[in-house]
This record gives structure tokens, C-alpha cells and sequence, in this order.
């Protein structure tokens, strides 16, 4: 018995030490990695840095609406709380005007405050751990030369228990693995450069995947995307989401540039995504990116999450009740069988942004509308009318089950409950 | 027309297969379609009294109003959402198509108010109250109050929810302008009743036979304002 007893105790602290091992060690990790985006010749660190802060959208988070760029304060709502996002520009109480290239480097690979502090995930350190040491560098210098502006760190609001920041350390013992990007030998130049802009710096994980309930992104092979800012960021590798293995090359590029692409626009946050960063990006980042989201091995459809059970019984009715509503709002402009009017409304049959199985994104754009974001390859966007004040939760609910089940579409029916549940929230 | 379309459309689909997409309109019309749900048809307001007609505003206001609700100064998450990642040029291409379109305008619904309170709005309107330093709306707004080109908007042809909304807004710090903000300075000044009664008046007047903003005003602005250059001013 007490043998058994000291046995336990041992391992207890033997598994207790591992999670603060685990949790707090140190990673200088490797600086001699050079950066797959492979600078060009000529360009000063802060330049190549304005360039790579644009691309990592680090604006999105660390400048709020009408504030100044980067000085933070933008609110980033999560199941956990909200976070407010700090100030990135070079003042010294309340920005990163005492901050050197190591501490700043200390922050993008692991995740840790100048002063020692665990970072919570909020912040993509998982994703910007890949970053070389060249490119945080080039980051830093480029934040540096930004005007101070004094805009004191507003406290994130958490609920119990995610506001003991302290837990971080068996946060960080489960999910996270501090390291520099590793090339792939047995793929080319653009597949990598890809590769460390979409796992890396774009962060795209950060909205297009899934999480548990601990807010960990689950698995690099993780088939759901995710449910971010009260949008849906459909899974990348799932074909029936948003992969675009079998899409052209130059039709990715449209996307990701543009904005639009034939079959495929962005909005909600993704539209800001193009707008603020994507849109910058030189030819050879967004011929990367492409070349390797089209290289991704495809996944099955995720399962519908969030879905209301509606009563067999009730889906006839609803999409009887549905097709007088399309017809009367909706088929002047997207067509009586649902095949759209090029260049201003998208086919609804077979559009797999209405038929995949979360319907968050079709019930907020019914709700309120939404135009591509205006970039310089399509800067006079057609847009999408707001129902919400139109259409009762009932009736978005109606129309949308019809259209997600006429003309050969086959997705399940939309709630009332489901509608009524995305009327809330912040828009983006 | 629409009938005879239609069956074409089902024509195509049982004989040919799968329609194609039908091809869109590529104008600034089929482009503003999603305001009509709002604004309604062409931008002239529907009958619920709360979204104003921006159909026929001088562009300029039209334009500030876009750049405000894009940058967080005028407060309505459906219009910032809208417009948030649209660029200047293209605000200014909205702000111009809706200034440019010249629709009849429906007669005012009778006024609400009893004689006193409109007698008290139409002094107010016309003459302002010097001793507490508030302009008449006629001294920026046009002798009509149709408004003055490029950017003070017109006054008549708005429903009194509308109106009231505004002042309350301005108060609240919910519609700023850019700074001066010389209409948050005169909302500050009134108080509920003065508010109720311009509203009232100004809701229940039918629109002169020229509609159009005035092409600039007889004299100086009373008060300094952020949003209005100085062309809104004949020389």
C-alpha cells in the first residue's frame, strides 16, 4: 500500500513536471533558417517588413475602427471572452518602444511577453512560431519606425477560468510545440514558400480550422473549419468547402487577390482578409499560396455543426413557403432555377458556399447582405441586399431550406432557431 | 414580359439542360440594388419612416455620410458592414449615382402635431433662437431647404422618425462628422420639445415645385462646419 502510494506521488510529479516542462521551457529556437519568402536584394529590413506586417494582417487585430494603424484596442470576441488586442507601435509605456528584436522574436516563436508572461492564443503564436528569425526581425524593424502613439492596453475580458492566465502552461504542455518552419526536400521552392505563408505568416489556420474546447486548433489533418467572428471559415483541404484542388491556378490567385473568382467570392472577414492584405501580395506569394492549396490532400465533408433539427414533417412546407419567397426577392436577380446573372449574382445551384453543411455563412448574408471587398482587381463589387429587417427568422429560414434543396442542391434544412441564433453579434 | 421570360427560362432548362447564367446588367443601377432594401427602390424611401431617401442629396453630403459610416463616425453596424472595404472612389461613384437620380417625390403625410408645437417648429426653422446661439436651419440648409450643392443636404421630404433619430444621434455621439461638427454643437442646444417641433414642421411640408439643392448660399455659413467646403458659398 505504501509503495503503491509512493509510486503515485512519484509519477504525479513526474507528469506535473513534464506539463511545466513542457508548458514553460525555453526555445531559442533555430536562427539560421533563411526565410522561404527569400527577400529580395536591396531591400532594407523595415521595408521588408511593412511588406510581410501587410501580408500576416497584422493590422485586422492590432488597429481598431477609427483608431490609429497598429496602436490596437480592436476586440476580438471568442467563445473564452473578449480579447483586446495590444499596441504594436513603438511607444514606450504603452507600445513596444522598450521592446528589443529577441524580445520581440521571444513573442513570435514562443509565444511569450517580454516580461516572461505566457501569451494567450488569441495571438497565432502557434502559426507564427514557423517564422524565421530574418522575417521577425524584419517585422520588428518595420513596427519600429511606426509613430508612438500612446494607447494604453485595454484588460481582455474573460470568463472563469480562461482568466488565470497561469493555466496557459498546460495550454501550451497539450497544443503547442514551439519551431521554425522546416522546408519539405521532397517539394519545390513554391510549394514551401506556400506552405510557410499559409501555415505561417497568413495564419490561415487561425480562422480555418476548428477548435476544441480548449481553443486549440485540433490537428494539422483537421477536416472542420472553423467558426470565427460569427462567420464560417470553410475547411481549406475539403472539396466540398473551400479547397480548390481542382480549381485553375489563376483562379485562386483571383480569389485570394481579387476578392472574386468565377463560382467564388469572399466576404465577412475574409473580404477584409483581401482588402487590408491579401490584395498586396506580390505575383510569386499568391502563386505560392495557390500552388500549395491546391497541393493540400482533400478531406471529406466536415459534419454540420450547430445544426436545429427540423421535424420531417415541417420541411415540405418550408420549402413550399420558400419558393414564393424566392421567387418574389430573390430570383430577378439570381435566376428561377437558380443559375445567377453574371457579373452580379452568383448561381445559388450547386454553390457550395449556400450548400455546404453550415449554413452560418448563407443565413448572414441573406441577413445582411454584403459586398466583395472594392480591390484594385475588382473595385466596383456588385452586391447582395441586407433581408433582415425584410424577412422574419421563419422566413430566411424558408427560403434558404428551399434553395438548399431546389434544383438539384441537397443540403439540409435551416431552423428558425438557426437564423434567429446568427441575427446576433457583431458584423464584420 | 417577365411571364414570357420566364418560360423561356424553363424552355432552356427541360430542352437544354441545366440554364446558364443569365447575363447581369453591368451598371452602377444593378450595382446599388442592395441600398433599395433599405432606402428603397432607387433610393427614394419606403414608408416606414426611419431609412431616409438619399435619392437627389448633393453628392458631397452623400459622400461624407459613406466615408463617416465607413470610419466609425456616424454608428450603424449594417452600413459599416456594407461599405467597410470599399475604396474612395468608388463611395464617391455611389454618392454621384444617387445625387444624380431625379424622382418624384410623394406629399408629405399630414402633420401630427397640434398648431402650437408647429408654430414653435416653424420659428425655429426659419429664425433659430439667437439668445441661445442656434442658427436658423434656413441659413445653411437653403432658402427652400432643399439643401445647398455639394454638401448640405435638404431638410424637406424626410419623415419625422428620421429627423428626430438624427438629433438624438447627435447628441449621443453616435452620427459625428468630421471636426468642426457644427450640427453635434446645435443638437447640443436643443432640448426634446425644440427637436420634436422643427421635426414636426419640417416632416409636414410638401416639397417646393423645384426640388433640386440650391446651387450655393447667399452668404456665409453661421457656424463653422467640418463636412461642407467652402463652395457651398456664392461668390
Amino acid at each position: 500500500m505504501k509503495r503503491l502510494l509512493i509510486v503515485l506521488s512519484l509519477l504525479g510529479v513526474l507528469t506535473t513536471g513534464t506539463v511545466f516542462w513542457l508548458g514553460l521551457r525555453g526555445d531559442p529556437g533555430d536562427t539560421t533558417v533563411a526565410s522561404p519568402l527569400r527577400a529580395p536584394a536591396g531591400v532594407s529590413p523595415a521595408e521588408r517588413g511593412r511588406y510581410l506586417v501587410q501580408v500576416g494582417d497584422c493590422m485586422a487585430c492590432h488597429t481598431r475602427q477609427g483608431g490609429a494603424d497598429y496602436a490596437g484596442g480592436r476586440v476580438i470576441p471568442t467563445p473564452f471572452g473578449d480579447f483586446y488586442s495590444p499596441n504594436l507601435t513603438p511607444d514606450p509605456e504603452t507600445g513596444l518602444g522598450g521592446w528589443s528584436a529577441d524580445d520581440f522574436w521571444k513573442a513570435m516563436h514562443e509565444g511569450r511577453s517580454r516580461d516572461g508572461s505566457l501569451l494567450y492564443p488569441a495571438f497565432p503564436y502557434t502559426n507564427y512560431t514557423k517564422l524565421t528569425r530574418d522575417d521577425s526581425d524584419a517585422m520588428f524593424a518595420y513596427l519600429q519606425t511606426l509613430p508612438a502613439v500612446k494607447e494604453a492596453r485595454r484588460e481582455h475580458d474573460l470568463k472563469f477560468p480562461y482568466n488565470y492566465r497561469f493555466l496557459l502552461v498546460g495550454w501550451r504542455a497539450l497544443f503547442f510545440r514551439p519551431g521554425v518552419y522546416q522546408a519539405d526536400s521532397s517539394q519545390d521552392a513554391a510549394w514551401n514558400r506556400g506552405a510557410y505563408l499559409v501555415q505561417g505568416l497568413g495564419h490561415c489556420s487561425a480562422c480555418h480550422e476548428a477548435r476544441n474546447a480548449l481553443g486549440a486548433v485540433q490537428s494539422r489533418d483537421n477536416p472542420a473549419g472553423g467558426l470565427v467572428l460569427n462567420w464560417y471559415a470553410p475547411a481549406l483541404a475539403a472539396p466540398a468547402e473551400a479547397g480548390v484542388q481542382d480549381w485553375p491556378k489563376q483562379d485562386i490567385v483571383r480569389l485570394l487577390r481579387d476578392g472574386i473568382a468565377p463560382g467564388a467570392s469572399t466576404l465577412g472577414p475574409m473580404a477584409e482578409v483581401v482588402y487590408e492584405s491579401l490584395q498586396h501580395a506580390s505575383a510569386e506569394d499568391l502563386d505560392a499560396m495557390a500552388t500549395y492549396l491546391k497541393a493540400l490532400e482533400p478531406t471529406q465533408p466536415p459534419p454540420a455543426r450547430g445544426a436545429v433539427q427540423v421535424p420531417a414533417h415541417a420541411v415540405e412546407d418550408m420549402a413550399k413557403r420558400g419558393a414564393a419567397i424566392y421567387t418574389e426577392h430573390c430570383a430577378s436577380c439570381h435566376g428561377d432555377a437558380g443559375e445567377g446573372a453574371l457579373p452580379a449574382a452568383p448561381a445559388l445551384r450547386g454553390n457550395r458556399a449556400v450548400i455546404m453543411a453550415s449554413a452560418v455563412n448563407p443565413i448572414r448574408v441573406v441577413l445582411f447582405g454584403g459586398y466583395a471587398p472594392g480591390t484594385a482587381g475588382n473595385p466596383r463589387p456588385f452586391g447582395m441586399p441586407p433581408f433582415g429587417s425584410t424577412l422574419s427568422n421563419q422566413q430566411v429560414a424558408d427560403v434558404l431550406t428551399y434553395t438548399r434543396s431546389a434544383w438539384g442542391n441537397q443540403a439540409r434544412p435551416v431552423s428558425a432557431a438557426e437564423v434567429a441564433r446568427n441575427r446576433q453579434g457583431p458584423l464584420w | 414580359m417577365l411571364r414570357k421570360s420566364r418560360l423561356l427560362t424553363l424552355f432552356w432548362v427541360l430542352v437544354m439542360g441545366p440554364a446558364a447564367a443569365l447575363a447581369a446588367e453591368d451598371s452602377m443601377a444593378q450595382r446599388m440594388l442592395a441600398c433599395a432594401a433599405c432606402h428603397g427602390a432607387e433610393g427614394r424611401a419606403t414608408g416606414d419612416g426611419f431609412y431616409p431617401r438619399i435619392a437627389g442629396k448633393p453628392a458631397g453630403y452623400l459622400y461624407h455620410q459613406l466615408l463617416n459610416f465607413r470610419e466609425g463616425r456616424r454608428l450603424n453596424a449594417q452600413m459599416t458592414y456594407l461599405l467597410e472595404r470599399q475604396g474612395d472612389a468608388y463611395l464617391r461613384e455611389m454618392a454621384e449615382y444617387f445625387a444624380g437620380l431625379s424622382l418624384p417625390y410623394p406629399p408629405p403625410r399630414p402633420p401630427q402635431a397640434e398648431p402650437a408645437r408647429l408654430q414653435r417648429g416653424l420659428q425655429l426653422v426659419r429664425q433659430g433662437d439667437a439668445a441661445r446661439g442656434i442658427p436658423a436651419c434656413n441659413d445653411c440648409h437653403g432658402e427652400k431647404m432643399t439643401g445647398v450643392l455639394p454638401d448640405i443636404p435638404g431638410l424637406l421630404g424626410l419623415p419625422y422618425d428620421y429627423l428626430v433619430a438624427q438629433f438624438g444621434a447627435w447628441r449621443q455621439g453616435t452620427r459625428r462628422g468630421t471636426a468642426p461638427d457644427c450640427m453635434a454643437a446645435i443638437a447640443a442646444k436643443l432640448n426634446p420639445e425644440d427637436i420634436d417641433a422643427a421635426a414636426a414642421w419640417l416632416a409636414a411640408q410638401p416639397m417646393p415645385a423645384d426640388p433640386h439643392p440650391a446651387p450655393g448660399l447667399p452668404r456665409p455659413l453661421p457656424v463653422s462646419c467640418g463636412s461642407v467646403s467652402a463652395t457651398g458659398v456664392t461668390r
